[in-house]
């Protein structure tokens, strides 16, 4: 570009390139920090911290990371962590798909009262139920198994039900009339016409599961007290605690492995966690 | 004949749909209600959970009013954290998504970059992260000492007069949901409004303040409700990063709750605790709501 030439408009968009440029690196500074923090050498992690670049690389803290503590490799914890955010997000996508159905297509007495009851549950604290939960599940001896982390999202959830519903909404009664002239029941209504067509509002809804579970810090910190049953945000903390003569290079390192899976579905379905958001204002 | 058939099959559709919408039912009553109606009646008492509850009447309300000194603690750090983070960060939220929304290159991909603290923000990982990055030998301070010469290593997060700073900074580096919501909604702006205000010679704050402001007026009030009602319930930040302190200074309610609760097992004072929060966060949704009428614009002329 000639310097008579550039007009002012290109002035002001190349400034505000270079603005927007330098905030979302100032954005993503701290986690590539602790990246960059992660492959340095235990002794050069706090020394000159701020510097992105190694001066000598290294993945030990990873190898030395994935050896876990208290006996248990970090493979366990990860195991943990999926076999729960799994089970989660199946149950989940199960039961809301079900309980939208009868919201959205079974006209039927009560349906009103309950989808506003619904509604109200979602204005809830979550901390109110917290305690008498806990004693029920430890009066039934759940303390200690998966199961207060996954059985409650075989029972839906009011939000990703709520969302499922708005969806079916927008589909054409006459899908299921025709159905209904076939020959088909609800049962088969919901899983062989509609199904198909709730793919992506399921995806938004697994993938919101998915994060949430992953990320859950305060479920596991009630409920599982056996480092063996530890799930990986569990394990984290537990690692970081000096307690155990912190080493912070390998757990930067293990912190970095529990965030993958959640940037790989991010790269991945990036388009429905967008819209998912944009839509409906949910919280990632 | 044909009346009693029609019957039949209403009751049968109403069979039918309280049989699917049975999961959430039962898990209404069993997961919500069940521990909603437990958790008032323990308020009132005292409970360890070894030994049976012991009914205290307003005992625990009493305490927690007038003799619980970190009680007051915990409020001051949640309300300090709520009324400083969500406006702070609704405002970021709200001038970043007006920079993206201008036509701007490879928007997705700095969209996606503004998004991605909010993604991993309530991560464990994070905290961890946070509380490195801002300790005494951090890279905060290493980037301090490099462009400005300061050589004094202030532990942000120790700190008591920037504790709490250092957890704000976390919640507003998390504006990216709250700024999809809003480019979603300055997407619904119509343009002609702009050009004709153009042409009237309109500059830019007025543009804002006539045309971007109200019409986005929805959109920032729920997200301020959102906030407010998130906020309220911070906790893996207090724990881990700062740990409640220092002296209480970012003892959150949540964090309180469950110290009290599950450390020390007083179930009783947290479930009177739980319930003042409850309490508490409606009547806050029901200000905003009650006065969202004289600030909230729908273009259906409702005003």
């Amino acid at each position: 570009m000639l310097a008579g030439k550039v007009s002012l408009k290109t002035v002001r968009s190349f400034v505000l390139h270079v603005f927007v440029l330098a905030f979302s690196c100032l954005m993503i500074y701290p986690v590539l920090w602790m990246l960059s923090s992660s492959l340095k050498e235990g002794n050069e992690i706090f020394v000159n911290a701020h510097k992105l670049i190694p001066s000598v690389w290294t993945f030990s803290n990873y190898a030395e990371g994935f050896k876990g503590y208290s006996g248990q490799s970090f493979m366990v914890f990860l195991k943990n962590s999926f076999i729960v955010t799994i089970s989660s997000v199946l149950g989940t996508v199960l039961s809301c798909t079900v309980v939208a159905y009868g919201f959205a297509r079974i006209s039927f007495k009560g349906a009103a009262f309950f989808f506003g009851c619904m509604m109200m549950t979602m204005m809830l604290p979550a901390e109110v139920l917290t305690i008498p939960q806990y004693i029920f599940f430890h009066k039934i001896g759940w303390v200690n198994t998966f199961a207060p982390l996954i059985i409650p999202s075989f029972f839906g959830t009011a939000f990703f039900i709520f969302l499922v519903v708005q969806f079916l909404r927008g589909l054409p009664a006459e899908l299921d009339e025709s159905a209904r002239v076939d020959g088909c029941g609800h049962g088969g209504i919901l899983f062989r016409i509609l199904l198909p067509l709730l793919v992506p509002v399921l995806i938004t809804v697994s993938i919101f599961k998915f994060y949430w579970t992953w990320d859950d810090f305060f479920s596991p910190l009630l409920y599982l007290t056996k480092p063996e049953m530890a799930t990986v945000a569990l394990a984290l903390k537990n690692m970081s605690d000096n307690t155990f003569g912190t080493s912070w290079g390998m757990v930067f390192a293990m912190s970095i492995v529990s965030l993958a899976p959640v940037f790989l579905i991010f790269i991945a379905l990036q388009k429905y966690i967008v819209e998912g958001i944009s839509t409906t204002g949910m919280k990632g | 004949m044909q009346g009693t058939n029609k019957a039949k099959l209403r009751k049968y559709e109403t069979l039918q749909g309280y049989l699917f919408i049975a999961p959430w039912l039962i898990g209404f009553l069993l997961f919500t209600m069940a521990p909603m109606f437990a958790s008032l009646y323990m308020a009132f008492t005292r409970y360890d959970i070894l030994s049976s509850p012991q009914w205290i009447g307003f005992g625990n309300f009493k305490e927690m009013f007038t003799r619980d000194v970190r009680y007051w603690s915990a409020w001051k750090a949640t309300l300090t954290f709520v009324f400083v983070a969500v406006p702070i960060r609704l405002l970021f939220a709200l001038g970043v998504a007006m920079l993206l929304n201008t036509k701007l290159r490879m928007l997705s991909l700095f969209r996606a970059t503004f998004y991605m603290p909010t993604l991993i923000g309530g991560s464990v990982a994070v905290a961890i992260m946070w509380r490195q990055l801002f300790g005494s030998n951090g890279a905060f301070n290493s980037v301090l000492s490099s462009l400005f010469g300061v050589s004094e290593k202030v532990s942000w997060i120790t700190h008591p007069s920037t504790a709490m700073w250092s957890l704000i900074l976390l919640a507003v580096w998390q504006f990216g949901s709250a700024m999809l919501i809003f480019l979603a909604g300055l997407k619904q702006v119509p343009t002609s409004l702009y050009e004709a205000a153009d042409i009237d010679g309109a500059g830019w704050w007025r543009k804002f303040h006539k045309i971007t402001l109200p019409l986005l007026s929805p959109v920032l009030f729920f997200n301020l409700i959102m906030g407010i009602i998130n906020g309220f319930k911070v906790f893996t930040e207090g724990l881990i990063v700062t740990n409640g302190g220092p002296f209480d200074k970012t003892l959150f309610y949540v964090l309180y709750v469950y110290e009290k609760s599950f450390r020390y097992y007083e179930m009783g004072y947290g479930s009177a605790m739980a319930w003042v929060l409850l309490l508490t966060t409606a009547v806050f949704t029901l200000i905003i709501f009650t006065t969202s009428r004289s600030w909230v614009f729908y273009e259906s002329g409702r005003k």
